[in-house]
């Protein structure tokens, strides 16, 4: 299995004028030092071409989506539903099956309540039982995810078993930082109704094979939903290819805007769920006695939606095409493994995670002997390196790897082999002010 | 850098007073949630009102170098005083780390404490040089010390939540999604 689609990474020339198309690049930081950021797995920078979309939609045809029949509320319509074309076709799906979110947080929650608010009386009427009843959710069902979750993709299944009494189960991880598919057998069974898990691990940088997960969710008839924030920024994704039945992603890590993310799920599901958020837009019939919805995706965008931040992820997935998905992986994939290169010299240094560029993304997250992340992190900013230290919103995962909390760098299309050796460089000045390495 | 300042790097390779010690009023536990670092930490305090002495500071502390040394200094700080002069000490430690560098810090009063005022410069890292005296406050508070004069004279430049001293484990502010 090789889900890494090699292209040839970027030349000098062509790094330069992706970087130039990023002004905050250009900044320095801490005493005139120019920035190194890594990052981008917490959030990407935005190019030109994706601010320019936002200011263009307030300037020319700011106006209510799907409201109003004047000029400009037929143009911000057509421009919102414009982004959603270009979105749904960013990752081979219909657009009626894309639904605009506040972020990908918001999207997991948006399937996870529909289990639960399918429960409530009423809400499933009309819809063909075989359909209704994989929403079914109570006790005696369960719900798998794994143990490499993002918290986004981990506390809505616990608050969902809560609520409904199912129980919650998960696959386990292998010291080197993958799936532990052993598991996949005696985890995910005939109780089986969900399993949700990451395309790609935001702290080990693990790509997951989503179709053997697949395959298995399948045979026992359980819904898949796919965490794709780490994977659809760096990786083509084709949703038809994945085989599950939801992905989420968000905007902000992949070169857009913030405060929008997508759920993309297919449309017979989305047109069984009942809604989550409620209120205008999403309306068919509002009575004082009682509502009917509209259908997918308007049924899950509740009130004004962002349109201006819709049109400026459509513009980070038309740069991400321009610069050629498979191109931006080769970049990063070279980035990574210089990475892992220099840092398996550092016998101080150990890497959580796989520690060869096999089915393996751009995040890189590693422990000094002795030393605090939190320290280590500060002394690379002191030299304008930005990384993440903590536990990446995956306090399990590091719990699983025996630490409290690692460094991470992560990468995007606009980082250099350069930057990476400014890491390197800044590193090495960790043990020395530390004292641990003499 | 003038964050790491070797009296730090001293005090988080060898804290002072660390480990959890016997007798004491009470023990409270707290977490950072950005990283994970943790405390427990207990508090002995002899005498009652006014002549109330904090008799032992012990505690556990797993963090980075930061938090380790602002507990070090805290014990080294409190031990054999006075409440009242603890949270003086304590008030005086909030209000420079919380100063953006404008309060360089009193040696009279916090002692190496002075060592964490570049600290300041650093908003993420405020937190963590105030773990232990979170800790240490909600300890005296769980002990049965009035500290509420102590809350109200927060400094209004403090951007650090007060909640912390509300519960035995509670929650730094600063949340790491």
């Amino acid at each position: 299995m090789s889900n890494v689609a090699l292209g040839a990474p970027f030349t000098a020339a062509e790094s330069s004028t992706i970087r130039s198309d990023f002004a905050i690049l250009s900044r320095t930081v801490r005493d005139e030092k120019p920035l190194v950021y890594l990052d981008s797995g917490a959030t990407s920078h935005k190019p030109r071409q994706v601010l320019d979309a936002e200011r263009a939609f307030y300037e020319e045809r700011n106006s209510a989506v799907h409201r109003g029949a004047h000029q400009l509320a037929e143009e911000a319509t057509d421009a919102f539903e414009g982004a959603r074309e270009t979105v749904a076709r960013f990752i081979g799906a219909q657009p009626q099956e894309v639904v605009f979110t506040k972020n990908a947080t918001e999207a997991l929650n948006l399937v996870a309540y529909a289990f639960s608010n399918a429960a409530a009386a009423g809400a499933m009427d009309g819809v063909d039982p075989a359909l209704a009843a994989r929403f079914a959710l109570g006790v005696g069902d369960e719900i798998v995810i794994t143990e490499m979750e993002h918290h986004s993709n981990l506390v809505p299944w616990q608050e969902l078993a809560r609520r409904t009494g199912a129980t919650l189960r998960w696959i386990g991880i292998t010291d080197d930082g993958r799936l532990n598919l052993d598991d996949l057998q005696t985890v995910i069974t005939a109780r089986t109704k969900v399993v949700a898990f990451t395309h790609v691990s935001n702290v080990l940088g693990t790509i997951n094979p989503v179709a053997a997960i697949v395959d298995r969710a399948r045979a026992v008839g359980a819904l898949t939903i796919l965490d794709a924030c780490q994977s659809v920024p760096h990786l083509a994704v084709d949703v038809a290819g994945l085989g599950v039945d939801f992905i989420a992603f968000s905007g902000h890590k992949m070169l857009g805007p913030m405060g929008i993310g997508v759920l993309w799920g297919r449309y017979e599901l989305l047109a069984a769920m009942p809604p989550f958020l409620t209120g205008g837009s999403m309306i068919e019939i509002v009575t004082m006695a009682g509502t009917t919805y509209a259908a997918p995706p308007q049924r899950f965008e509740a009130g004004v939606p962002m349109a201006a931040q819709a049109v400026g992820m459509a513009a980070a997935c038309d740069y991400l095409t321009a610069l050629g998905m498979e191109r931006v992986t080769a970049q990063e994939h070279e980035l990574t493994e210089a990475l892992l290169a220099g840092l398996s010299q550092r016998p101080w240094v150990r890497v959580i995670g796989p520690v060869d560029g096999r089915d393996r993304s751009g995040a890189v997250a590693f422990v000094v002997d002795g030393i605090h992340p939190h320290d280590v992190g500060q002394i690379l900013d002191d030299a304008g390196v930005a990384v993440r230290v903590g536990h990446h919103c995956a306090w399990p995962l590091h719990r699983r790897m025996g630490i409290t909390a690692t460094t991470r760098a992560s990468f995007a299309a606009y980082n250099t082999l350069a930057e990476v050796d400014v890491l390197l460089t800044a590193l090495d000045r960790v043990p020395v002010i530390f004292g641990t390495v003499v | 850098m003038d964050l790491y300042q070797e009296i730090i790097l001293e005090h988080s390779k060898r804290p002072l007073h660390a480990g959890l010690r016997e007798p004491f009023d009470a023990e409270v536990h707290h977490v950072n949630p950005t990283c994970g670092d943790e405390v427990t930490l207990r508090v002995h305090v002899s005498g009652e009102g006014q002549s109330a002495v904090v008799a032992d500071v012990s505690y556990d502390a797993s963090g980075c170098s930061i938090s380790t040394a602002a507990t070090s200094v805290l014990a080294v700080e409190v031990i054999g005083h006075g409440v009242k002069e603890a949270l003086a000490s304590y008030l005086a430690m909030k209000s420079m780390l919380t100063s953006k560098g404008v309060d360089p810090g009193d040696e009279e009063q916090i002692g190496d404490g002075v060592a964490f005022a570049g600290v300041a410069k650093y908003p993420a890292r405020v937190k963590c040089a105030l773990l232990g005296w979170m800790a240490f406050t909600d300890a005296l508070t769980q002990a049965g010390v009035d500290i509420s004069a102590t809350s109200t004279a927060t400094p209004a430049s403090a951007t650090s939540d007060n909640d912390t001293t509300r519960n035995a484990i509670t929650h730094n502010a600063m949340e790491d999604s």
